[in-house]
């Protein structure tokens, strides 16, 4: 027993065992650029939601002879727009569509993407090669082509443009998808797993999802202030949602005619595209950051 | 030397096709006991590594071509699919891998690692496999298991690290380890503290191992037997004592002639000049007769026959044929 005693290790210092995920939060709080997009878009989705109980204007009540005051024109914060209603209203309520068709069509398009890349990245081979090059056509369209197509060949509505665009949005997840289960797959871990007896679902669902997730969640936050901005795009070209809906692309479409009249109310629709967007590209990059271990 | 051997190769050939076409294993044959250690020793590209895959099934399936047998306990594993082979992997048999920070998954903590075999294995709940996996970091000697149990890979130390890997593989007392280098991403003090261990959990579980290495010091230090690999086939094999007093392969003799123990000062060192055949065809005859010092017109004719010189201990080299001795 002597060789046991030798091999026994000196007590190493302590390092905490913390969780993953609060080891995630506590370098994601250290970030205070990440923390006030936080915040922002946290704020943005809190007014959307509870719009109607703000004690807001009517987003819909008209009026012929307040037409387009400026902003802090008395009653009207933010000023009218063509149509003389309230824009600060009008703003916080076209937050509820434009987030939502910002949101849906990134998550839908998660799960589906992941799943073909997935399932490609892991057979390889002949299967890859299908979905992949499928995916291809996709991809060889430049987005908003695709999706004002796909749209218009649909017709006009929320849910049409909720399909386009996550037709739109499968095919870069599941490229994103695909490489990154491709260089897990070739790793030894996964080597070591299928060793010790695992089956190929379980490696997939334990060893590959848990080490994937990660970059596609990124990538996918990433994808949502292009998705927002399309959005709003469809809804410009008139092929998205329509009016009197508020929503901000569409309400930057009405008041371009306004732009003379009154520039700085006609710009405030874009102002809260670039706001949300902005925050949410580096509310992405300041999780990528957190959430990578390695270094 | 008496019951079923516990590994048995019989004739096996790997070839790997694609691009360009590897003949990897020629025709390995090879028997161990069961609670024996062997040590695997050979260069890089000797096949060493495709001999320990093969034996777990771990080759891809759709690039190599397997013959012949390989036999673990009787059963032939070639044949092996579906439940019956994910049960022999890790419950039979497990492995031990180079490099352990990559064959841990880095986003499970060490427990859940350990557990989750566990619970795969013996079929039992996870507090059952939280218990067991306490249990095999007490016994590959962690400090402080129950923190280290909670711990991702990238928490703990290259040494560290191995424990946890040899903890994993053990955690279902299989009959067979397979070490694939397991010593050579660690440094000098680190890898004989866990030659040590394995040594002393061997010795604990009864289990056979075999040791691949191409380090002989390693090889000798903790095998009883060692098999020498050359180009894919085994050119030597005997008791770790036969083969080190008495090596009989000039390849062998090469090996242990090629250590730094004893190396003067400005002279050259003792190297096998050449290097290994690159085994795009079959080998036809002695592939290590172009390197050799000692070739003859004999070792270019076919391939060298097998000597058993008793006690386990034989040579496939023309050399030991009766007519040249």
């Amino acid at each position: 027993m002597s060789a046991a005693t030798d091999t026994v290790v000196p007590e190493a210092p302590v390092i905490t065992a913390a969780g993953y995920w609060t080891g995630v939060l506590k370098r994601f709080s250290r970030d205070p650029v990440a923390v006030t997009c936080a915040v922002i878009v946290l704020l943005l989705i809190l007014s959307a939601v509870f719009a109607p109980y703000l004690g807001l204007d009517d987003p819909y009540k008209a009026s012929m002879i307040k037409r387009l005051k400026p902003i802090g024109y008395p009653g009207f914060p933010l000023g009218t727009d063509e149509q003389g209603r309230d824009m600060l209203s009008r703003l916080i309520y076209g937050g509820r569509l434009t987030l939502f068709v910002g949101l849906v069509p990134v998550v839908l398009a998660f799960f589906i993407g992941s799943a073909f890349g997935l399932v490609a990245g892991y057979a390889g081979g002949r299967i890859n090669a299908l979905i992949m090059r499928t995916v291809d056509v996709f991809f060889a369209f430049p987005s908003v082509l695709l999706a004002i197509a796909i749209s218009s060949a649909l017709g006009a509505g929320i849910v049409n443009s909720l399909v386009s665009l996550t037709i739109v949005f499968i095919p870069p997840i599941a490229r994103v998808a695909e490489s990154a289960t491709a260089s897990v797959r070739a790793l030894d871990y996964i080597d070591a797993a299928r060793a010790s007896g695992g089956g190929a679902l379980t490696i997939i669902r334990v060893h590959i999802i848990g080490n994937v997730l990660g970059p596609i969640f990124v990538y996918a936050t990433s994808l949502t202030s292009v998705c927002m901005i399309l959005a709003a795009g469809l809804s410009f070209l008139g092929i998205g949602v329509r009016p009197p809906e508020p929503e901000w692309g569409l309400m930057l479409n009405t008041l371009r005619t306004a732009i003379y009249v009154n520039p700085w109310v006609a710009a405030l629709p874009g102002l809260m595209i670039f706001i949300t967007s902005l925050c949410l590209n580096l509310l992405s990059d300041g999780l990528r950051s957190a959430m990578n271990v390695k270094d | 030397m008496t019951g079923t051997p516990l590994v048995e190769f019989n004739g096996l050939k790997v070839k790997f096709k694609g691009e360009r076409t590897v003949h990897a294993i020629n025709g390995l044959s090879l028997s161990m006991q069961a609670g024996e250690t062997l040590g695997l020793l050979g260069e890089s590209g000797s096949g060493k590594s495709v001999t320990l895959k093969t034996l777990l099934r771990l080759l891809p399936p759709r690039r190599s071509e397997i013959e012949g047998e390989v036999r673990v306990n009787g059963t032939d594993i070639t044949t092996l699919s579906g439940r019956a082979l994910s049960a022999y992997r890790g419950g039979e048999v497990s492995m031990v891998f180079q490099e352990p920070a990559l064959a841990l998954d880095p986003v499970y903590t060490i427990g859940d690692q350990i557990a989750e075999t566990v619970m795969r294995h013996k079929g039992v709940g996870r507090f059952a496999a939280m218990e067991v996996a306490l249990d095999m970091l007490n016994r590959v000697r962690i400090p402080s298991p129950e923190r280290r149990l909670k711990n991702f890979p990238h928490e703990m130390s290259g040494g560290m690290r191995q424990r946890a890997m040899i903890a994993l593989a053990l955690a279902c007392r299989p009959k067979l380890l397979l070490a694939d280098e397991p010593t050579t991403a660690l440094d000098a003090t680190v890898q004989i503290q866990i030659l040590l261990l394995l040594r002393e959990l061997q010795r604990e579980f009864g289990m056979g191992v075999i040791f691949v290495t191409h380090d002989i010091g390693v090889a000798v230090e903790v095998s009883d037997r060692i098999a020498v690999m050359y180009a894919g086939n085994i050119v030597e094999t005997g008791t770790t004592r036969d083969v080190i007093k008495n090596p009989r392969h000039p390849y062998t003799r090469g090996l242990l002639a090629a250590n730094l123990h004893g190396a003067v000062k400005d002279e050259r060192l003792d190297a096998i000049p050449g290097s290994p055949p690159a085994l795009e065809e079959p080998p036809s005859a002695c592939s290590f007769a172009p390197r050799c010092a000692f070739a003859r017109p004999q070792c270019l004719a076919g391939l060298p026959p097998v000597t058993d010189l008793g006690a386990g201990h034989s040579v496939a080299c023309v050399l030991e044929q009766p007519a040249f001795s």
